[in-house]
């Protein structure tokens, strides 16, 4: 591994886990498209930071930037009180409007710079390690390296301290404003936090990316997780997967690295989508299967509970009659007549069931319901 | 010499004005480039309708993503750039995005804004990552795809637009068949399904719909401002209307102006991309309409709020009168604005309030500053007082 690709798979792994921490509360508080639309309008706060300042490398384009998010939610907070539009709709309308404006802007006047809104789309990674940050004539590793692990600190320091906080206001906004915890300040703190992590971020890995660290890997630990603080590190743990296996995928195919990473974040979720331990799809469909076997069983002892002491035990009882009793299907009611047997509940002597102790105890507790 | 520049100066800008519609009849680009915006922005005006009523407005904008490995994946299984297959290859992939989003939503507990996102951005970077690889290929005529991205309004041929005038017609046409069971899943999807409808099955016809005229449009104005056409026109047309039906129309007509309109203007000018142009018009007929569209425009509604307060204000310095009167049964005097300020709870509007009376007829000044009820006024707040009693 060359330093470059070392480099460039950090910067990546800082990004993740920068983008994953807010990301986190934008599912949860159901805000997750807020940072499609954040993400596409610091575009404007770019492209007018830039024309005041005349240079691509000023700090004021984050502040820029950063304040037309504040901005975009804003704006969507004040149509929606309108009530003339819903709230999707207000999104809808909001975002597409700004994001206009400043490919406008940049293909009348920006034209020969180096601001195209390919590159903010979808970044260029692969560049990243070129751009080095000297300091006293030394080389201290890329410039990106430290804009984004500024940003990383910077969300690391405000969910560190204002955990509680978060917490509560995401669960129960109600009760944190009765004990005077400010939800909407969290709020507008939290959408800051969006803007400058998206802004700082997509210079390097472009908005989809920043999008897709931040909603895939959150919603995926979702379905692993009950804790937040879990939620938190198994998405920063999901998104550090995503960004080196996507590098390795883009070096494999020799394409985009913020598409292969954002194909891998995909991949991640589609892994804990089926496979999660509770919540997974397969999870699903076992427990829906146990469900289905543990409701014949108690089918079959009631059923002969039903007819133990009655003449017509013998025809009742006989696993082959099973079906047309019970109408259940031959191999479904062997696999039930199997499972009861190992379960210790029925007996089979020449085709005929007798319930043993434990059978007769499940069928006497089921008639007492 | 002044008044002649500026009489030129509006001659020139008449002769712009008059040399755009001449352009427009007669330039082969701009009319062909029109015709399609002016497709485009019926079919998503009245198809998004149905989705903004339907809480989907930002399906739109995952779909469109979603397209994108659609139409690289075409392109690399057939070598072919004609738009049908391309369209067709978004078609599948945005419908397939749909189908997986509803099914995420419906089997966990992720919400639909996630599973928007979720969907939107990881589509999109995985057709990033397949049109990244394809340009590398080494027989790389793929040249042309990434006007996807953005849209390039002025690549439309005649052809391409033909294309999408059969679609469009085919897809109100599918739309005006099932309208009676669309309207019905719209507005009660419980209902429809005790009725017998095959509600599933017209849900996913719907949303089918709504990705023919996604798809339509991507050419045009491309993935990432595709959404706006879907909700934009639908949010204006819902302002002027409570009926479905009309909403459906003027959707589809002020998508189609916001489409001529942009079209044009960014043909005025150089260096203007159409895309953003239409959207940026679509955006100013939502903000007209949001604020003067009769019954609930913003402006209307805070002048029948300044009446409604008006006519509250003047309704109770009547009552004030009127107690007044019954005070002095025998004699028909006048009364001080000082003492019916004294009574009111909003002091500065007394004045007001009383000129208002006046030219309604329902009170009079006997003297200077001696206010009373006219006979009128005295009916009108008896007829008050029995209301509240």
């Amino acid at each position: 591994m060359s330093s470059a690709q070392i480099e460039i798979q950090i910067i990546a792994s800082i990004v993740a886990v920068a983008c994953a921490l807010p990301g986190v509360f934008l599912v949860l508080r159901r805000m997750a498209m807020m940072s499609d639309a954040i993400s596409h309008t610091v575009l404007l706060g770019i492209v007018i930071a830039f024309f005041v300042t005349k240079s691509l490398n000023s700090p004021l384009l984050l502040v820029g930037a950063a304040l037309m998010g504040v901005i975009t939610v804003v704006l969507v907070e004040l149509l929606n009180r309108t009530q003339l539009v819903r709230e999707d709709a207000a999104i809808g309308l909001v975002f597409p409007a700004i994001f206009s404006v400043a490919v406008i802007l940049i293909s009348r006047f920006a034209g020969d710079v180096h601001l195209d809104t390919d590159a903010v789309l979808l970044g260029e990674l692969v560049f990243a390690p070129f751009n080095r940050l000297k300091l006293f004539g030394m080389d201290i590793g890329p410039e990106a390296l430290y804009t984004t692990g500024g940003i990383l600190l910077l969300n690391l320091i405000f969910v560190i301290i204002f955990y509680k906080e978060l917490k509560l206001a995401t669960f129960d906004p109600a009760l944190a404003a009765a004990l005077g915890f400010a939800p909407t300040v969290i709020h507008y703190a939290l959408m800051t936090l969006v803007s400058l992590t998206a802004v700082g971020s997509f210079d390097a890995v472009g908005s989809v990316l920043v999008v897709a660290f931040m909603i895939a890997p959150p919603a995926a630990a979702y379905l692993l997780t009950d804790r937040l603080s879990r939620m938190l590190i198994y998405s920063a743990l999901i998104g550090i997967f995503s960004a080196v296996s996507g590098y390795w995928l883009s070096y494999l195919l020799d394409a985009s690295i913020a598409g292969s990473m954002a194909t891998m974040t995909g991949a991640s979720f589609l892994i804990s989508y089926l496979f999660a331990p509770e919540r997974g799809l397969l999870a699903q469909a076992r427990r829906r299967q146990n469900q289905r076997i543990e409701f014949a069983l108690t089918m079959l002892t009631m059923h002969i509970a039903n007819h133990t002491a009655a003449q017509e035990a013998e025809i009742e009882n006989e696993v082959i009659h099973l079906n047309e009793h019970l109408k259940w299907t031959p191999q479904f009611a062997m696999e039930v007549v199997g499972t009861a047997e190992r379960a210790g509940l029925v007996t089979q002597r020449n085709g005929l069931l007798t319930l043993t102790e434990s059978g007769l105890q499940r069928a006497n507790q089921e008639f007492s319901n | 010499m002044f008044s002649s520049s500026i009489v030129r100066g509006q001659w020139s800008t008449l002769m712009d004005i008059s040399q755009l519609f001449y352009n427009l009849l007669f330039d082969y680009t701009l009319r062909t480039v029109a015709l399609g915006s002016a497709i485009l922005g019926i079919v998503s005006g009245a198809l998004g309708s149905f989705a903004v009523l339907r809480k989907q407005s930002l399906l739109g904008d995952a779909i469109s993503h979603a397209a994108l490995p659609g139409i690289v994946l075409a392109f690399l299984l057939t070598r072919s750039r004609e738009p049908v297959i391309l369209m067709l290859g978004a078609l599948i992939a945005g419908w397939l995005a749909t189908l997986f989003m509803l099914n995420v939503i419906r089997t966990t507990r992720i919400k639909d804004d996630s599973a928007l996102g979720l969907v939107l951005s990881v589509f999109f970077g995985f057709g990033l990552m397949l049109l990244t690889f394809t340009q590398r290929l080494p027989d790389a005529t793929q040249a042309g795809l990434d006007k996807f991205l953005f849209g390039q309004a002025a690549t439309l041929l005649q052809r391409d637009v033909v294309t999408m005038a059969i679609i469009g017609v085919l897809a109100i046409a599918l739309l005006m068949t099932f309208w009676k069971e669309f309207k019905l899943i719209t507005f009660d999807t419980e209902y429809a399904a005790s009725l017998g409808y095959p509600v599933r099955f017209l849900d996913v016809l719907l949303t089918t719909l709504l990705v023919v005229a996604i798809v339509l449009g991507l050419q045009t104005v491309g993935v990432v401002l595709m959404s706006a056409m879907i909700v934009a026109p639908a949010a204006a047309a819902r302002q002027w209307t409570d009926k479905l039906k009309n909403m459906v129309i003027l959707g589809g007509l002020f998508g189609a102006m916001a489409g001529v309109s942009g079209t044009l203007i960014s043909g005025s000018a150089e260096k203007i991309p159409t895309g953003p142009v239409i959207v940026l018009c679509m955006s100013a007929i939502v903000l007209f309409s949001m604020l003067f569209a009769t019954n609930r425009g913003l402006v209307w509604n805070w002048f029948r709020n300044l009446q409604n307060r008006r006519q509250l204000r003047a309704q109770a310095v009547l009552g004030d009168l009127n107690t007044l009167a019954m005070q002095h049964p025998n004699e028909a005097r006048g009364h001080s604005s000082a003492v019916l300020r004294a009574m009111s709870t909003n002091p500065e509007g007394v004045s007001l309030a009383l000129s208002q009376l006046k030219e309604q007829g329902l009170a009079q000044e006997l003297g200077k500053d001696a206010w009373a009820l006219t006979q009128a006024g005295l009916d009108e707040a008896g007829k008050t007082e029995e209301k509240e009693a």
